[in-house]
């Protein structure tokens, strides 16, 4: 981690953190990478350089390198020349840490968004029951939807159909 | 007279080059990525823990990282193959959350030993995980063969993906625990998804159960054919033996009594009793964490490696 000292680099570091937070994420493109979670952190050392860490969603996320591409174009464009993303895997991402407004950005895209993980402590039990989820159909706010698939078009993605409007939509699943 | 169409004259010029000027929305992103940066353990930590033997704890990520890929491949080859459009969609993603668990496991390995990546040609841009899954002999994976064996119906996917998601889950959620920390971390990210894998086939495996009588026999069929490989998954390894003493690994063994309670649930709920077949023996006592495997991993890796080894130094 580095550290801040001067004012100078405070002031770098609250610009690089800016910036860094304007990258969305290339799979869900209303989100940024901050308001889903993956952006964990930025820091700029004394000489200027910028690290900033990232964690993947899934193990098999095929947009991370993306992510880390576009987050070294940006700053390298605002004028950032030495930046370097590093990957942070402990603790693993979890739903929980998409923010209210990347909740929000979710359901205007037509989304739902997810409900609170479930928490993995020990072992894991096993349910073969009917998935229980409070979801509502984000374009017509009904809760009568039904689930069609577990796996969407994304690792993060279920999907449903809402019985009102007859609407197929995404859910973001909780992880 | 007939115009002669020659790609090159085209006023158009060539129908892909609009993709290429605007990286940001190319769905493979910009290129840049494969030079070398796209580490997906960068900046990470990947320091052998005090008394562990570097050799050892590579071996042992190998083997987690076989049982992963290899399982990944078999589940790729349903593509457009499943009954319909959802279940193909996902089948496909718990492959790839395999393949990136397999990914991390062998960077871990690659990191911990380098001694075992496959030497690659002067200059080859193959980073070091490409370099373990595709250049690498059959009798030098470490997989179990119930990993390996060929795919039958849907009924057989839903039984093997049951068996190794109740059996991989179980031992994830103790490598969480791991002394080295990548291995935990791995882990931890990892028991999330295969929650979701066992649910997915347990659900089905219900599913089938009390279906129709064809459904039925096909999965009682399919359940024998698997449980002959199962056994296996709990023979430990002296890699595995050294790697739980030392902390970081996980006695496959220390899982089974776990796994059976589990399995003997979805039995229960399914009115299914669990059928008494013979282990399928191995070469010598030697079976697939020894590198003793079935023809079919070479027929598998002829196909999923084919293209790297045409081009060792290509560029994906």
């Amino acid at each position: 981690m580095a550290v801040t000292t001067s004012a100078p680099t405070e002031a770098l570091l609250a610009r690089a953190r800016a910036v860094a937070s304007t990258v969305t994420d290339p799979e869900l493109p209303m989100l940024t990478l901050a308001d889903l979670g993956v952006l964990r952190d930025v820091a700029v050392d004394a000489a200027g350089r910028v690290e900033v860490a990232i964690t993947p969603t899934y193990s098999g996320c095929p947009a991370m390198a993306t992510m880390r591409d576009d987050l070294v174009r940006r700053l390298t464009d605002e004028g950032f020349d030495a930046v370097t993303v590093r990957v942070e895997l402990d603790p693993a991402w979890t739903t929980d840490w998409i923010t209210e407004r990347g909740r929000a950005a979710l359901r205007d895209a037509g989304i739902s968004a997810p409900g609170p993980a479930p928490r993995h402590d020990g072992p894991v039990a096993l349910d073969l029951g009917p998935v229980r989820r409070a979801v509502a159909c984000p374009r017509c706010g009904s809760s009568e939807v039904e689930l069609t698939s577990e796996f969407g078009s994304t690792s993060c993605k279920a999907l449903y159909r809402c019985r009102a409007c007859l609407e197929p939509f995404d859910h973001v699943k909780e992880i | 007279m007939a115009e002669i169409h020659t790609p090159g004259a085209d006023a158009h010029g060539n129908a892909f080059d609009g993709l290429l000027v605007n990286d940001a929305n190319w769905a493979f992103g910009s290129g840049q990525e494969f030079d070398g940066r796209d580490d997906p353990l960068a900046g990470v930590d990947t320091t052998v823990p005090d008394g562990v033997d570097a050799a050892d704890l590579a071996q042992y990520c190998v083997m987690l990282a076989d049982d992963a890929l290899i399982y990944s491949h078999r589940l790729a080859e349903w593509c457009s193959n499943a009954p319909d459009l959802e279940e193909d969609l996902a089948i496909a993603n718990v492959a790839l959350d395999l393949l990136g668990q397999a990914r991390l496991l062998l960077v871990r390995a690659a990191a911990a030993d380098p001694s075992i990546v496959p030497a690659r040609p002067e200059g080859s841009p193959v980073p070091a995980e490409d370099a373990l899954a595709f250049f690498r002999g059959d009798r030098e994976f470490r997989n179990v063969r119930l990993a390996e064996v060929p795919n039958g119906d849907f009924a057989e996917l839903v039984a093997r993906m049951l068996v190794l998601s109740t059996a991989r889950l179980a031992l994830f959620e103790r490598l969480r625990t791991s002394r080295d920390a990548v291995v935990a971390a791995i882990a931890a990210k990892g028991v999330k998804e295969l929650a979701y894998h066992r649910e997915f086939a347990g659900r089905w495996f219900l599913t089938l159960a009390r279906g129709t009588d064809e459904s039925r026999a096909r999965l009682e069929g399919a359940l024998a054919g698997v449980l002959r490989l199962e056994s296996e998954l709990f023979e430990t390894h002296p890699v595995e033996q050294r790697m739980a003493e030392a902390g970081v690994g996980v006695d496959p063994a220390s899982t089974a009594d776990e796994v059976a309670v589990v399995l003997s649930q979805v039995f229960a709920v399914s009115g299914l009793d669990r059928p008494q077949v013979d282990p399928l023996a191995g070469l010598a006592g030697r079976k697939g964490r020894h590198g003793a495997h079935t023809e079919a991993l070479s027929r598998l890796l002829a196909e999923m490696q084919v293209v790297a080894r045409e081009h060792p130094s290509g560029r994906w």
